[in-house]
């Protein structure tokens, strides 16, 4: 790091006073320019007041995981400015707004301070107090283009875009730009050794939000049915799927709706719905985050129980309780893994990215189908809302839902007796009936204990042979669902395993790992059930290590109890305190590791 | 309906009804509720008034919450599929399977615990949703399969069989629906069918929801003196404010007859639900006289049953949502898939 397109920046205001269009702007530019980049927005849980960051990483190389130090910081927080002077690394920059004197807090040996009077500017350009702070934000935008070399015609190319039909706004935010970058330019040395040169390394890229990668994806799976209760950090992704139907489910004719979105009275009711809506035969979804996974667990029950498809995005959140709510972690993987009372055990994804939300959304859907049960997609804030460069989508159009065993009036027309649980195939999956499709498609469907009829059932091996089938049912879903994803190198003699949100981190590890020459194989497990390939992997290697983001090592406990592998043979690498992993967690924890275990 | 299982042969003088069906093919399996119960004579209700308005058996879904109410579900309609889900819950599975198939009718059945306290939430959003369906809540004020605590429809001062009094005020669920804008709301008494049966035909094609709070005695825990959700009680305190008579569209059609104290509402699919007031100035499409009526009711210690409010121009949830008018379940997957090229295009936008 800390080169020509290999720097990362931070910029610390307030939140509520519109620095979030100026971060995207500076993001999009720099993607523009053809160098790979990343944002992470850590927000408060707050609408006006606090203390919010955005990071920007520029990496020549790629990568996309959290920067541990940032090379310049923007401190436009009195607030913060203590934290933020600290997270420069040695020799690096500060950007102070110059219109009051240098803070002393703000005054460190080592690194370069730079005064730039954003207010003043302001308020000798613009008029109120309301286009005086929104327009901050974009005067330092401007500074930062001068600094860091960011194209101004990228970016008076996106502001002419933004606001194609308000020219006011145009030129109010051009002045702005241009008030920080001549200033900038006039009093700095323009451009710092940190800076951005041309590439051509995001051509087929994007930036995007998991939410909305994920919202799109069940659009394009065919998902008709949406029910919700708004919770951080899961609301985007029903309103992006809200807004994607508007635009492309929306009937030419009539203007009706293809689709149903219920913003439910809870997280219970939200699940209720998805699952009415799977068992009437729509493809139905719900989207959450933490607490509402704990509210769902008795409809979560039913499902798995009663055998209805519906699908779970579980957007995590720092937990226990309200927790952080703007803060990520992966600390559902055993709730999720097995939510609900008594025996039960489900699929559930993990995407590391927004490309594998999109992607993961649509298996999910065939799975929750084919297997007839719920399915979750756990992904995480750090996933769901940042903005992520990744490739561009794709659709292949001849893709056509897996809707499963469902039988259709004419299979019903000659079926005398419809036995709901009955195992013909053998392979633990028995044939469905829609609601409505046929008189001699009717059974019962019942949370209390059942026959392989669908009979109600107090006797121990009709139940039995029921529960029996829907472990079978649920061991043959390992070798369907997307299996572990193996990165192997020449003479590995360690292995590490991770999942979802980790990956970027852990990839980079792996790469600065090798450099000190510690050749580590990587799995990123894909999802659960695991398959034989995720047994084999961690049996290959003396030392194998499990990075994750949750305080109990809820990874390994899975990985114990489900491959039978010793829990003491994995070392647990865990990062919990609700930000996104940076590789130097992971290569430290490993490096640490093997120097303890040599000497 | 009765604990005694019938054999299956039918009398082939039975009568049949448009479709061919007798009522013995409205009935389901026997029920095991207790003798007397007043639960198994709502579910003779419901079959009598599916039977006359010869509803296609598997075009219509029971849908249950948890508790003996919802257990009646198996005891009508077996060619019709069912949902036995969670305490208190069948009003969100309801809403959920209405998202995705509109054409089915949907048939709730629910206690006063399933609905009245556990499930007070759902009910209550399913009311505003207008979620389209028939909301039938047997309430006879007491839990019984957890045999006899109070349930949130006990009035203050009834005793429970084991001689504590209740002290807490009753939810009235009837109140409550026309509170929450509720464009169908009813009371009826499970030992009066010749009230209840067109009750539930009126129900069962209302455009939206149309509750029905029954008041059905708990022959076990709750039928003794001191109760006031006793068959006794019931009896000597129940104030019939409009009877409703049910005039299905391809049965009859009559003008809007201008008989004196008699109202008749058109209902969404052309049939008519005729009102004769039995009370003075009783006005069953009006929300604030309904209202009034049963307070004052309440105060003079009677219970107001029939149909007592409704109006049919409300909109359901669909109307609500615009939703096209095929069933979601029935739109093909090449009208919800937008393919790739819409998806190119709309890559753009995120570079």
């Amino acid at each position: 790091m800390s080169g020509i397109n290999d720097f990362a920046f931070r910029i610390a205001t307030v939140n509520g006073t519109g620095s979030a269009s100026a971060n995207s702007l500076l993001m999009q530019a720099i993607f523009r320019m053809g160098v790979p980049v990343t944002g992470k927005n850590i927000f408060p849980s707050n609408i006006q007041g606090l203390p919010t960051f955005y990071e920007i990483r520029v990496s020549k190389d790629g990568y996309t995981a959290r920067p541990p130090v940032v090379d310049l910081v923007v401190a436009l927080n009195p607030a913060t400015y203590a934290r933020d002077v600290a997270l420069v690394r040695p020799g690096g920059y500060l950007v102070y707004d110059a219109s009051w004197p240098l803070d002393p807090t703000l005054v460190r040996e080592g690194i370069t301070i730079l005064g730039i009077p954003f207010g003043q500017l302001c308020l000798e350009h613009f008029v109120g107090d309301r286009d005086r702070t929104l327009l901050r934000n974009i005067v330092y935008a401007g500074a930062l283009a001068a600094l860091l070399g960011i194209d101004l015609d990228v970016i008076a190319r996106m502001l002419t875009e933004k606001f194609a039909k308000k020219q006011k706004l145009l030129d109010a935010n051009n002045t702005a730009i241009r008030l920080g970058y001549d200033y900038a330019k006039a009093h700095c040395e323009c451009p710092l050794p940190i800076h951005l040169e041309p590439m051509e390394a995001t051509g087929e890229f994007i930036i995007l939000d998991g939410n909305t990668a994920a919202a799109l994806g069940a659009v394009y799976a065919g998902a008709t049915v949406g029910a919700w209760y708004p919770i951080t950090p899961s609301t985007s992704l029903m309103e992006a799927f809200k807004g994607f139907c508007e635009k492309f489910r929306t009937d030419p004719e009539t203007g009706q709706s293809r689709y149903c979105i219920v913003q439910a009275e809870d997280e219970l009711a939200a699940a209720g719905i998805a699952i009415g809506a799977g068992w009437a035969g729509a493809r139905a979804f719900t989207n959450t985050s933490g607490p509402g996974i704990s509210l769902m667990q008795e409809f979560i029950g039913l499902a798995y129980y009663t055998e209805i498809p519906a699908v779970f995005y579980d957007v995590q959140r720092t937990g226990p309780a309200t927790g952080m709510p703007t803060r990520t972690q992966q600390g559902d993987l055993l709730s999720l893994a097995y939510a609900s009372h008594g025996d039960t055990k489900h699929i559930v994804l993990f995407p590391r990215d927004p490309e594998d939300c999109f992607r993961m959304s649509v298996t999910a859907f065939d799975l929750a189908e084919r297997f007839q049960t719920p399915v979750f997609v756990a992904s995480d804030l750090d996933i769901g809302m940042n903005d992520w460069m990744c490739r561009r989508l794709t659709w292949d159009d001849t893709y056509r839902p897996d809707r499963g065993k469902v039988l259709s009036a004419d299979e019903l027309e000659g079926v005398k007796k419809f036995s709901r649980y009955l195992d013909v195939d053998g392979d633990g999956i028995a044939a469905r009936s829609l609601p409505g499709a046929h008189p001699n498609g009717a059974y019962f469907v019942r949370g209390s204990g059942h026959d392989k009829h669908g009979a109600y059932t107090e006797d121990s091996d009709a139940y039995q042979e029921v529960v029996d089938r829907l472990a079978r049912k649920f061991a043959g879903a390992a070798d369907v669902v997307p299996g572990p994803e193996i990165h192997r190198q020449a003479w590995a003699d360690v292995g590490i395993v991770s999942l979802g949100g980790c990956d970027a981190a852990v990839r980079e590890a792996v790469d600065q790992l090798r450099e000190r020459g510690i050749a580590a194989d990587y799995m990123r497990i894909r999802a659960f059930p695991f398959s034989a390939a995720v047994k084999e992997f961690l049996e290959q290697y003396g030392t194998v290590f499990v990075v994750e983001q949750n305080r109990d090592a809820q990874l390994r406990a899975l990985l114990t109890i489900e491959t039978g592998v010793p829990r003491d043979s994995m070392i647990p690498v865990l990062d919990y305190g609700g930000m996104p992993l940076t590789a130097q967690v992971v290569t430290m924890a490993v490096a640490n590791h093997l120097t303890g275990a040599h000497t | 309906m009765t604990s005694i299982a019938k054999p299956p042969v039918r009398h082939p003088g039975l009568v049949r009804n448009e479709l061919g069906l007798s009522v013995r093919d409205y009935e389901g399996s026997m029920s095991t509720l207790c003798a007397g119960c007043g639960h198994d004579s709502v579910t003779a209700a419901l079959v009598q008034a599916a039977w006359e308005l010869a509803l296609p058996p598997h075009r219509a879904a029971k849908m249950s919450g948890i508790g003996c109410s919802s257990k009646t579900t198996a005891y009508f309609m077996r060619q019709s599929h069912g949902f036995n889900s969670v305490h208190g819950r069948m009003p969100s599975v309801t809403t959920g399977a209405s998202a995705a198939n509109r054409d089915l009718t949907y048939i709730g059945i629910s206690g006063d615990g399933d609905s009245l306290s556990i499930g007070l939430g759902q009910l209550s959003h399913a009311i505003r949703r207008n979620v389209r369906m028939l909301y039938v809540i047997d309430n006879n004020g007491v839990y019984g399969l957890t045999k006899g605590q109070f349930s949130a429809s006990a009035d203050v001062g009834s005793t429970s069989k084991k001689g504590e009094t209740n002290v807490q005020p009753p939810i009235d669920p009837v109140l409550l629906a026309l509170t929450l804008g509720a464009t169908f709301v009813a009371r009826s008494f499970s030992g009066d069918k010749a009230q209840l049966v067109p009750i539930l035909k009126a129900g069962l094609l209302h455009n939206g929801m149309a509750l029905i709070d029954v008041i059905s005695p708990c022959v076990t825990f709750n039928d003794h003196e001191g109760s006031t959700k006793s068959y006794k009680f019931t009896r000597e305190h129940e104030v019939e404010i409009s009877a409703a008579d049910f005039v299905p569209l391809r049965r009859e059609i009559t003008a809007p007859a201008a008989e004196a104290g008699v109202t008749s509402v058109t209902m969404h699919d052309g049939s008519m639900v005729r009102f004769r007031q039995t009370h003075d100035g009783y006005d069953p499409t009006s929300r604030e006289s309904a209202y009034a009526h049963v307070r004052a009711c309440q105060l003079r210690h009677e219970v107001a049953t029939g149909l007592l409010f409704i109006d049919e121009r409300g909109s359901d949830m669909h109307a609500m949502a615009n939703t096209v008018s095929t069933p979601l379940v029935d739109l093909p997957y090449e009208q919800l898939c937008p393919g790739n090229a819409a998806l190119q295009k709309l890559m753009e936008k995120y570079r």
